[in-house]
């Protein structure tokens, strides 16, 4: 194969992607907008929340000077954005320390937890999705249906509620909060994550099994199953070698949309185990009123959402023929 | 000459005082002999990026703890709110107005400086500089100067003269830092105990001061102080055993800690209350019918025994709380009358009118205090629509805006600062907007008197005015309520905040 053809062959779908990222960055822009005019409707500004309630007027305007608040909010925006375009967040109005410092503290806790979550959960989910989609209609679909359905319908809070009292209060084998020591042990670091890990895991597993079985069950309805299946291949090797690289496509989805929703969605496991987060900060920025970190988490959440599913669907599109032909 | 402080207060006469205070308020858990050691972690309600090791930017019961772990004031509190001398041995004042104050020797900073008058001065002052950015700012604007009279020795002048300034003193914002200290990334204290780590929103670790002032306190090694802002995992943290103490305990689940045998609760009665608002420029909730109204509408009893489980205390339309030395006994407690609600109503001319109250979790159980009070001036003939706001933006959206409205005031540690912040004519927080010429020339009068006979009278009639004429219902105090591991001994209750009002560091030891 020459050189020429295997550009030619790459073009199609490169060129695709690089619009897809171009996309993503529009998007990304156009949130920014969204966000920044959103929470300047919010009532109180972080001079206000940093004052508090006994503040005299004479004070929350000085305050709202040095922060740059009495500033109009197109220009405070353009001041942002200028910032952003070098990489650099801005001042936390709160903390009075850079917003990459206060990110770099959480961000490492998000992607901890996101990634063992993840870890967890995918195998899980390939096993019942797979196992119910072969056993289709009989009794252990049936079992893995109502298994599910009721891992999807139960609130998180519920779940970790339940856990922490049976696990924390009553038998006292793992701890109530997420606390991970500053150099943890393996024993010490499993405890910790144990009950916020596993709690994520009911929501994702539940719903990524879904997915994956209705992704396969698709795939089982088509001819060239049953051609396979004419011509004498295994159920394993059926399922390995030729319907999921088919349904890959529609699965890798489900996947990023569950990684994304672990990364940014775990606010109410952060609440219950107290557990220092991304998404905690972001709640936290909203109700004192910290714009550039709000902004910074938002733009952080954002981004990955975006790139996991600029990631997905480059991998349906390289994984299937037509797309790729462009 | 008035001694606000007793001069020859010796160590053993202040312990010896502490020790009194915890068997009068009967949480019986000062027993035993303290011992040095132990590491607790110790659960809050709150942190977030605006934690600060600054002492006057502190905003929230965790930011209070975290400060007086680290540094010492010049005064303490006993728990009966009077000051116990601090890193002042005396304080002496002829007028209440010029203040001699006389350091405690041998005291050291934690990165090994002695404290002189240098550093006392500049702590007190720098409240009154803008760019400090000073929660008590105006506090402090009654700081006329501080001027160094020896090396530990001050002479602290007033604008005005205000008999409390022991007490005053002892709250977090006016503990002592170094001379010049601008930048509070790292902290620099006298206290009990030297800062490890400590990350905003996340956790503070404090190790024991081996030099501490006080000799052989505090006990414990190391303390670990992190926040959880859920009640029922803040339980549910100290019921298994992840921390040791925790505040804030509600009503609901004091059962499950009391039924733990490996744990025990403490209430700390307190002038804590949830008032609701009546604004005087309103011509419906200016009236003064209309306002005796709604007192004489507050269910005291069903809202102690109902909302607050009995964790409560009755309170009479004013903020000064029945265990103050300057509770006034003799007003007659207003009772629940909804027929003299109605005759008030009927004189106003608002019987069958419609209203709109405004409540929210901001402002602790006043959703729920809005339902009853709903529920009995419907059947005294008015109309009320309770409208419940979110927490967020409520103090600045909601809170006095609205004719009828809820508030929440935390205790504060003398009479004159309640009055003067939340009662005086023109105060930020006059929450009902109320204008009594009586009431502030008393209020000025108070301060000025060195007799405290005199005072109690002063402020007795002060009570009364705000019963009788003030804006707002005051139906209850509420107690505040922390849970603790039984290990954990010498907590006693200081009535302004859970924790021993956020000092409980030196006093607490570990006893296993």
């Amino acid at each position: 194969m020459s050189a020429a053809a295997v550009s030619s062959r790459w073009r199609g779908p490169l060129r695709l992607i690089a619009r897809r990222i171009g996309l993503a960055l529009l998007t990304l822009l156009l949130v920014s907008m969204v966000i920044f005019t959103i929470s300047g409707l919010l009532p109180g500004d972080a001079a206000q929340e940093v004052l508090g309630q006994t503040a005299t007027p004479e004070q929350v305007a000085a305050l709202r000077h040095e922060m740059g608040l009495d500033q109009p909010g197109p220009v405070r925006y353009v001041r942002w954005l200028q910032g952003m375009m070098v990489g650099d967040p801005g001042q936390s109005l709160v903390a009075n320390k850079p917003v990459a410092d206060i990110i770099s503290e959480r961000l490492p806790n998000t992607l901890t937890l996101a990634a063992l979550s993840a870890l967890v959960s995918l195998p899980f989910a390939f096993l019942i999705g797979i196992a119910s989609a072969i056993a289709r209609g009989r009794k252990l679909d049936r079992a893995l249906n109502i298994l599910t359905l009721s891992m999807v319908a139960l609130p998180e809070f519920l779940v970790a509620t339940i856990a922490v009292l049976i696990f924390a209060v009553e038998l006292l084998w793992l701890p109530s909060i997420a606390l991970v020591p500053q150099d943890p042990s393996f024993g010490q670091f499993v405890r910790a994550y144990a009950m916020p890990v596993m709690v994520l895991a009911v929501g994702v597993v539940a719903q990524l099994g879904r997915m994956i079985r209705a992704a396969i069950i698709a795939e089982l309805d088509r001819p060239y199953v049953e051609m396979a299946r004419l011509k004498g291949v295994s159920q394993n090797r059926l399922i390995v070698r030729h319907v999921l690289p088919n349904a890959v496509g529609p699965i890798v989805n489900a996947m990023a949309l569950s990684l994304s929703y672990l990364f940014g969605g775990a606010i109410i496991v952060e609440t219950i185990f107290s557990y220092p987060g991304l998404a905690s900060l972001m709640v936290n920025a909203v109700t004192s009123r910290d714009m550039p970190l709000l902004q910074a988490c938002a733009m952080i959440f954002c981004a990955t959402y975006l790139l996991l599913v600029l990631i997905a669907d480059t991998i349906a599109i390289l994984a299937n023929p037509r797309l790729r032909q462009g | 000459m008035v001694d606000v402080i007793s001069t020859d207060l010796s160590r053993r006469m202040l312990l010896g005082g502490l020790a009194a205070g915890a068997t009068l308020s009967g949480a019986g858990a000062v027993t035993g002999r303290p011992r040095i050691g132990g590491r607790i972690r110790v659960a809050s309600i709150a942190a977030s990026t605006a934690d600060t090791l600054d002492p006057a930017k502190g905003n929230l019961s965790t930011d209070f703890m975290r400060l007086y772990l680290i540094y010492s004031g010049l005064t303490q509190y006993d728990g009966q709110l009077r000051a116990l001398p601090g890193l002042a041995e005396r304080i002496e004042t002829r007028d209440n107005i010029v203040w001699h104050i006389r350091l405690r020797k041998g005291v050291h900073f934690h990165n090994g400086k002695p404290l002189t008058a240098d550093d006392v001065v500049y702590s007190l002052m720098r409240h009154r500089d803008p760019a400090t950015g000073s929660k008590v700012q105006a506090v402090a604007e009654q700081f006329a100067g501080a001027r160094r009279t020896g090396p530990l020795e001050l002479e602290f002048r007033l604008t005005g003269p205000n008999p409390d300034l022991p007490v005053i003193l002892a709250q977090p914002h006016f503990l002592i830092v170094e001379n010049g200290r601008r930048d509070f990334s790292v902290a620099n204290g006298t206290g009990p105990f030297i800062c490890r780590a400590f990350a905003p929103g996340i956790r503070t670790v404090v190790r024991r001061n081996p030099n501490y002032w006080k000799p052989g306190r505090p006990y414990l090694e190391e303390i670990e102080v992190i926040a959880i802002p859920d009640e029922i995992s803040r339980v549910n943290a100290l019921l298994s055993g992840d921390v040791q103490m925790i505040n804030a305990v509600s009503p609901g689940s004091v059962k499950r800690v009391r039924a733990s045998p490996n744990h025990s609760f403490m209430e700390t009665k307190s002038g804590l209350f949830t008032d609701l608002i009546m604004r005087r420029e309103h011509p419906v909730t200016g009236n003064r019918d209309f306002v005796l109204a709604m007192k004489y509408l507050q269910d005291r009893e069903l809202i102690k025994r109902a909302l607050f489980r009995g964790y409560a205390t009755i309170a009479n339309d004013h903020p000064v709380p029945p265990f103050s030395p300057y509770y006034n006994p003799d007003i007659p407690q207003r009772p629940f009358d909804p027929d003299r609600a109605r005759f008030h109503l009927k004189r106003a001319g608002l019987l069958g009118a419609r209203l709109a109250v405004y409540a929210s979790p901001a402002a602790n159980m006043s959703v729920d205090m809005a339902s009853i009070l709903q529920e009995h001036a419907a059947q005294a003939g008015l109309k009320l629509a309770v409208n419940r706001v979110p927490s967020d933006g409520y103090w600045a959206t909601h809170w006095m805006k609205h004719p009828l409205t809820f508030g929440n005031t935390n205790p504060r540690p003398t009479v004159d600062l309640m009055f003067s912040l939340f009662f005086q004519s023109k105060a930020l927080a006059n929450e009902s907007g109320w204008n009594n010429a009586r009431f502030d020339r008393l209020l000025l009068e108070a301060r000025r008197s060195t007799d405290e006979a005199k005072r109690k009278e002063i402020y007795g009639e002060m009570q009364w005015l705000v019963h009788e004429y003030g804006g707002v219902a005051i139906p209850a105090f509420q107690s505040l309520m922390d849970g603790f591991d039984r290990r954990l001994k010498g907590i006693f209750p200081i009535p302004l905040g859970g924790f021993m009002a956020y000092t409980f560091g030196e006093h607490v030891w570990w006893d296993a």
